[in-house]
């Protein structure tokens, strides 16, 4: 699709590099495609040496990096240190493991500036269930080190039915590890996580005390601690503005090189994504199809066409939109003017409804959890 | 914490201020985000390096840009900016 003269989008600020798919754990609510384990072709530093000299050319300033577990790359430091060099302020996001004194230590001579560490919950019983590994303890000595390193101590807390009734414990483990911000990041319904809906999917009971008990928590710490409380969007009136707009701000190389304007983008179908095997930055960011197809607001469908608020939001998640309606210029159906907004209505119900014994038919409390492993992944595409 | 002339700005922990190009503009980077900066706001925080004063700074301005009487304006932002925490008073 041509670009409309005088409408070329902004830099790329954020760059996301998915460095591998390779995970020490198997979180249940893992956003990383389900088909990850056809994969097998990771990008070598070289190629991310040129991926992020190039995306620090046309603009961007975050680099994220991130996976799977970063830390599985040896080469980890390197790819650190050149994008510290380059200009970027670097954002490791990572569950910790294979984070021991050695490695903070270099990456901190490397110049990395931020370490996001993930908790799957407060207890080491339900962080080792929802990762399906032992993980608290080593977890809770990174903790430690992150902060002898003189690092912000920066908490990410994935929430679901499992956990969220825990917020209260969470909030205080974050405030023993020193933590200054906490982020508890309901559960976004992409991949491994979709997969497991039923069984993630909090009831709005316990999404309101989850709420409640974070906003007293703020009055009494709010000082040393900040909280942030992402609200799962499913039961929001409004869609979130997912990405600002697909191509707008953010873009993400996968562990085999495919540049997506969304780490979740993978899932839309017809959209020849480019890969930076073969194709540089600013042909990907300006000229590809693939990033065109859903910038500026021509190609929505009512509602949202005509929508006063298709400036504030974007329509929503297109990822959400095809996942949920099959069609992904429709209107993300978290938003109530869809005509699709039944579908989430009704996840939500399914959520509330009463479960195990007595529980009206279809509403089980039975299905299994699928854990995020390479051998799961293969049965589910064969 | 009272904040005047002899005050030595530096830049708060975890950020990090740069020009962009690109933007045309200085911007201050933290942890997964960015401010853009307007102009006057860039030349200020370039210069709180933690030595200077608030009193040097002002004096440096005034005579870059060829002003008078700077001090007021440069004395409130850093208040903002120490507010934000984009900025620490040593």
């Amino acid at each position: 699709m041509p670009r409309i003269l005088g409408k070329q989008p902004g830099p790329p600020l954020w760059l996301l590099l998915e460095l591998t798919y390779k995970c020490p754990l198997h979180c249940v609510f893992c956003y990383n495609p389900t088909d990850f384990a056809r994969v097998d072709q990771e990008l070598d530093t070289a190629d991310w040496i040129r991926v992020m000299r190039e995306a620090r050319a046309l603009g961007a300033v975050q680099l994220g990096l991130s996976g799977g577990e970063p830390l599985v790359r040896e080469d980890l430091e390197e790819i650190v240190a050149e994008g510290q060099r380059l200009g970027f302020y670097t954002n490791l996001i990572t569950s910790g493991v294979g984070l021991n004194e050695t490695r903070i230590a270099a990456l901190k001579a490397a110049g990395l500036q931020h370490i996001q560490l993930s908790f799957q919950d407060s207890t080491k019983k339900m962080n080792d269930f929802l990762s399906s590994t032992r993980t608290f303890d080593l977890k809770s000595k990174v903790a430690a080190l992150i902060k002898k390193y003189e690092y912000p101590m920066v908490l990410n807390v994935v929430l679901h039915r499992h956990n969220i009734d825990h917020v209260e414990e969470i909030l205080q483990m974050a405030d023993r590890m020193g933590a200054e911000y906490v982020e508890l990041a309901n559960t976004q319904y992409y991949g491994w996580a979709l997969h497991n809906r039923e069984q993630l999917l909090p009831s709005r009971a316990q999404v309101e005390n989850a709420e409640k008990i974070t906003q007293r928590y703020r009055e009494s710490h709010g000082q040393r601690m900040r909280i942030y409380f992402v609200v799962p969007d499913y039961f929001e009136r409004r869609p979130k503005p997912c990405m600002n707009g697909l191509g707008s701000v953010f873009l993400t190389v996968t562990p085999d090189g495919t540049a997506l304007p969304c780490h979740a983008a993978r899932v839309l179908p017809g959209l020849d994504f480019p890969n930076v095997r073969s194709a540089g930055m600013r042909e990907i960011w300006f000229d590809s199809t693939a990033f065109n197809r859903y910038r500026g607001d021509d190609w929505m469908r009512e509602p949202c066409r005509s929508c006063p608020e298709k400036a504030k939001d974007f329509g929503g998640c297109r990822c959400q939109a095809y996942l949920l309606t099959g069609d992904a210029a429709n209107a993300d159906p978290v938003c109530d003017l869809s005509p699709h907004h039944g579908i989430v209505k009704n996840a939500v119900a399914r959520a509330d409804a009463p479960r195990g014994e007595g529980a009206a038919p279809g509403i089980a409390e039975e299905k299994p959890l699928v854990f995020r492993t390479p051998r799961n992944s293969a049965e589910l595409f064969p | 914490m009272s904040i005047d002339a002899q005050s030595r700005p530096a830049l708060g922990r975890g950020y990090r201020l740069q020009w962009e190009e690109v933007q045309k503009a200085h911007v201050l980077l933290y942890p997964e985000g960015m401010i853009k900066l307007n102009g006057s706001a860039g030349e200020i925080l370039k210069r709180c390096d933690g030595v200077k004063t608030i009193g040097d700074i002002t004096g440096d301005l005034e005579s870059a840009f060829s002003a008078k009487n700077l001090s007021g304006d440069v004395i409130a932002f850093v208040k903002l900016a120490v507010e934000k925490n984009w900025v620490t008073v040593l």
